[in-house]
């Protein structure tokens, strides 16, 4: 019989199977049977005993992997892949005052840190300043916080901004922040064309996986097409929107889920972006995208390619773009924080190497590994470091970089990945037949289906079905401790006071009439950026700027919430 | 005359940490379990906990906080539940938080703190032991 692809005379055809299955693996079942009935991923996905060129019989990998560099892009968006360059190390890092911040940067940019990624507080991340009183106790607790122009100035004091890429974690503020940013290049005299880095600005996942959220979503998907276009014209090297797949997946979602809700969010972006007029093949190579790497390994590797793929056939065959750089997906990955556990702190260093490793055979291009004590608090300086020290290890010493994807053609791998693939159109499917992600969410179907894997999930861990070491396997021996940052209960009281001496400071007047002009822009459908850069060059705080935004259109409420 | 009712719980968010996982979770296994329970959403003030635990007659308190504001949140619970004379409301609560902070707070009165790792069951056991219906 002639093989479909390869053309040559296959001998390990469903006969070679079936005389091995009866020959050689039931005598060994019935003197020691398997260690479990039901092998499945994290996800609950069933894994066959094993995989054969039968798999594979269909499979066309002209169609289904092509070249790197190439569509479908499963094998990688780079022809070269980390033989031409390593991906980015690129660690979160964000605490307390922008000084203490600004202080880690120039550590980890001393250690060898090739881009800079900024944690925001909590009330940064809600739009409130350092002093509504909601912010109370939450002021630079899990990240820096930012009210006005003077705190970027600080976070980025020493840092040349042509020189570094940095990547910021907001959505709902997100157009606010960026202009602090922009404003900032303008004070160092650096053009905006000169820029790199990354805005998350990703408001769909906030309602479906981190709740962050502040106006409801059309006015949320106005004022990001509003960023867009303005980036796409002034600041056309910044990655307007980083779709995120991360905080679906440490909501509780499964690999499919998480696949599924992110690319039917970017699907949603581009929808949102054509519908205001703008091109698609000016935008949409400014896209990337954001996926977390769990603890099974190979369906995270699965998952990552099969996103490539994806995207390439939504792009492409969905909405015409024309560009090749469109269709491509470029991705950011940071491992799983929700994988790791308080109980035997330093075994985290053994999953987020594990995590990594998927994520660079996955193919991503820039990568985030979480630190060890990263359960119990912010990271510490010394596990910052030996979460760096993992990469670094990955892509020198292991020898994993030194080919394209390496995994591709292996049976096992590429069937989860077509797996995977199916799961998520079939999500997709479904969410096009409600009207797409927006009404999708308004009816809580993403929501209710996290919950749900979430809440299948925990009970496996509880009665066992799944092992978590050191928690309810190899629980023995819990007496090392690690030590945490604190963040001292100072920060807030500093943080508020500069607030409020740099609204004693400003212009007189002036924020309160860019203010107006904003909420006058807001009510238009002119583009939002040059009235919120000017409220910013006006030292406008956070909170004033987004106050005034929300008189125009109202604030988010999230429906009633099923458990 | 007192009669014999179900235990009615409360599960809060407050403040602006919007990691509602565990909360759900927990809201769920307490559910399942047989507990009457209620979920307050997101984002809620101590002041909004509160009111409802007194408008929903609640004899539990669960906050999940990971968010690293809990010196500052669960104290205020505890007073508020004191002005309002319900003190005897059973105040618990999980997330991420540092042992020497655990310490701390059940000597203001959090009956008990659940951090990661423990189970639905370890919770659904605890309440059953420890949260009686409030005599009315």
């Amino acid at each position: 019989m002639k093989s479909k692809n390869g053309g040559r005379t296959s001998t390990l055809n469903s006969r070679a199977l079936r005389d091995w299955e009866e020959g050689t693996l039931r005598p060994a079942l019935d003197r020691k049977p398997e260690r479990k009935k039901e092998f499945t991923t994290v996800s609950s996905l069933p894994i066959e005993r094993l995989y054969v060129p039968e798999d594979l019989k269909a499979w066309d990998p002209g169609e289904k992997l092509g070249f790197p560099g190439e569509p479908p892009f499963t094998r990688g968006v780079h022809p070269t892949m980390y033989r031409g360059k390593l991906w980015t190390m690129r660690q979160f890092a964000g605490f307390g005052s922008a000084e203490d911040t600004n202080r880690r940067f120039h550590y980890l940019l001393e250690h060898g840190q090739t881009g800079l990624s900024v944690a925001f507080d909590l009330p940064t991340l809600m739009g409130c300043d350092s002093d509504d009183a909601l912010a109370e106790g939450e002021v630079g607790r899990e990240g820096v916080a930012v009210d006005t122009l003077t705190d970027m100035e600080i976070l980025f004091q020493g840092i040349p901004l042509d020189r570094v890429s940095t990547s910021m974690t907001i959505n709902a503020p997100a157009a606010v922040i960026l202009a602090m940013y922009l404003a900032v290049a303008e004070k160092q005299g650096i053009p905006l064309d000169r820029l790199e880095g990354t805005v998350q600005n990703d408001i769909l996942k906030e309602y479906i996986a981190q709740k962050e959220w502040i106006y409801p979503p059309a006015p949320s998907l106005r004022i990001i097409s509003d960023m867009v276009a303005f980036c796409t014209d002034r600041v056309p090297k910044w990655n307007t929107i980083s779709i995120s797949g991360y905080h679906i997946r440490e909501a509780g979602s499964t690999a499919a889920q998480e696949l599924a809700f992110t690319l039917a969010d970017g699907i949603g972006y581009v929808q949102s972006c054509l519908s205001s007029g703008l091109d698609i093949d000016a935008f949409a190579p400014r896209f990337s995208f954001f996926f977390n790497a769990h603890n099974d390994f190979f369906e995270e590797i699965a998952k990552l390619r099969a996103a490539r793929r994806m995207w390439c056939a939504i792009m492409r065959d969905r909405f015409h773009a024309k560009s090749p750089r469109s269709w491509m997906l470029r991705m950011h990955v940071q491992t799983a924080g929700c994988s790791l556990t308080a109980q035997q702190p330093y075994n985290n260093v053994v999953r987020v190497t594990v995590q990594a490793l998927a994520a660079v055979l996955g193919g991503t291009q820039s990568l985030h590994t979480n630190s060890l004590d990263e359960t119990l608090a912010l990271p510490t300086e010394d596990s910052a470091r030996i979460a760096l020290r993992t990469q670094q290890i990955i892509a020198e010493e292991s020898g994993v970089a030194n080919t394209v994807d390496p995994l591709a053609g292996s049976y096992f791998v590429e069937t989860l990945t077509d797996r995977l693939e199916q799961d998520a159109w079939s999500y997709i499917k479904r969410i096009d037949q409600m009207g797409g992600i927006v009404a999708a969410i308004e009816q809580g179907f993403p929501q209710r289906e996290i919950a749900e894997a979430a809440y299948v999930y925990q009970r496996q861990v509880d009665g066992g079905d799944k092992i978590v070491v050191g928690v309810n396997r190899h629980s023995e021996g819990d007496v090392l401790k690690t030590p945490t940052l604190k963040i001292g209960p100072g920060v807030e009281e500093t943080q508020v006071a500069r607030l409020r001496a740099t609204r004693e400071g400003r212009e007189r007047g002036r924020h309160a009439q860019t203010l107006e002009r904003l909420t006058r822009v807001a009510r238009t459908r002119e583009n939002l950026m040059p009235a919120i850069l000017d409220a910013v060059r006006g030292y406008a705080s956070v909170g004033e700027i987004c106050d005034a935004l929300k008189t125009v259109f109202g604030v988010y409420r999230e429906g009633r919430v099923q458990f | 005359m007192a009669t014999e009712r179900k235990v009615r719980l409360l599960i809060g968010k407050v403040g602006l940490d919007g990691h509602d996982r565990g909360a759900k979770i927990i809201a769920r296994a307490l559910r399942d379990a047989g507990f009457e329970v209620i979920y307050t959403g997101l984002h809620q003030t101590p002041e909004m906990v509160v009111a409802t635990a007194l408008q929903e007659d609640v004899d539990g308190i669960g906050l999940s906080l990971l968010s690293g504001a809990h010196n500052t949140i669960f104290p205020k619970i505890l007073r508020l539940l004191a002005e309002k004379k319900s003190g005897d409301t059973v105040v618990f609560g999980g997330g991420i938080i540092p042992e020497e902070d655990i310490l701390t707070l059940q000597r203001a009165g959090v009956r008990r703190m659940f951090t990661p790792g423990a189970t639905t069951q370890e919770v659904v056991d605890w309440v059953r032991a420890n949260v009686p219906p409030r005599r009315r």
